[in-house]
């Protein structure tokens, strides 16, 4: 349904609907749409009895599921095992950490233009950007 | 705060809002190409900016994805507290309250980042795809391992004497 628009036009588009799944969240419930932060205090406290959170990750993952059936998601590895764990590892230590990730951080954080969010979303793309090319023909 | 006493259809509106609000996040996810860790790494692949005319054989697509969702967030927090006292599902907004430049703060980023550009993979896209790829659900367990090794990590810093 795509196949006409500009890639970037695409992309910003879903930019869009990221925007306001996190303002739906912010105006709904008064919380920040924070990925990695809702994931690890999911966790941490599983029988929480509001379990708003709980409901976030199931709409993210049975979403995700439903709408990209249809893509062209690899499924094959891109990246070997001894890789992806410890990339996996890295992720969830480094979010807890820096309490955030590209959700709460950037397109929240940005959106609520905090020094700090600014601080950590450079500090990530900037070793995001080093990794990739240290990793370039690694695998 | 929601308490189990609290009104049925309270519940099941903070339910059906998260929900809504998780389902929206996948799509935007999906659309945008995020769920894809060859396109993620594509642009975090900055150094191929000089191959070729620009932008070369870097692909700018997800800078798109950000600015689509930061124009809708800056919004989002300019005007939501002005249109309503509170939220609808809740008594007061969450607003977060450190605004320190600290070392957990660099340190998680940097290590974040670069798990990031490792895999290809953040949190959200991570979920969102991890019934549907190998991949994906591999990485989300060992993230699920990550974040627990750093809580019990913070809580025995936090905590010393126990």
């Amino acid at each position: 349904m795509f196949a006409n628009l500009h890639p970037y036009f695409i992309a910003a588009i879903g930019g869009v609907l990221i925007g306001l799944a996190s303002w739906l969240l912010w105006w709904g419930l008064g919380r920040i749409a924070g990925v990695s932060s809702i994931t690890s205090e999911v966790l941490s406290a599983p029988a929480n009895p509001d379990n708003w959170r709980w409901a976030f990750l199931a709409g993210l993952i049975i979403g995700g599921c439903l709408l990209g059936q249809g893509l062209d998601i690899p499924s094959l590895p891109t990246r070997p095992l001894y890789l992806l764990i410890p990339a996996g590892l890295l992720v969830g230590f480094g979010t807890v950490w820096g309490s955030g990730c590209t959700s709460g951080h950037g397109v929240c954080g940005l959106g609520r233009l905090s020094v700090r969010s600014l601080v950590a979303v450079g500090t990530f793309m900037a070793t995001g950007m080093i990794a990739v090319t240290l990793m370039r023909g690694a695998a | 705060m929601s308490t189990p006493g609290q009104a049925s259809p309270f519940r099941a509106g903070r339910l059906g809002l998260a929900f809504s609000a998780g389902l929206v996040f996948a799509a935007g996810l999906v659309v945008s190409g995020m769920t894809q860790p060859l396109k993620v790494m594509g642009f975090l692949d900055i150094t191929a900016i000089n191959k070729g005319a620009f932008p070369g054989l870097w692909d700018p697509t997800l800078a798109f994805v950000m600015g689509g969702a930061v124009c809708v967030t800056l919004l989002a927090f300019a005007w939501t507290q002005r249109l309503t006292p509170s939220p609808l599902f809740d008594p007061q907004f969450d607003e977060p309250r450190q605004n320190q430049i600290d070392v957990p703060l660099i340190g998680g980023a940097v290590l974040f980042g670069a798990g990031w550009g490792i895999a290809g993979y953040c949190p959200g896209p991570a979920l969102a795809t991890a019934l549907l790829s190998v991949d994906a659900l591999i990485f989300t367990g060992a993230m699920l391992a990550g974040m627990l090794i750093c809580k019990s990590f913070l809580r025995k810093k936090t905590s010393p004497e126990s």
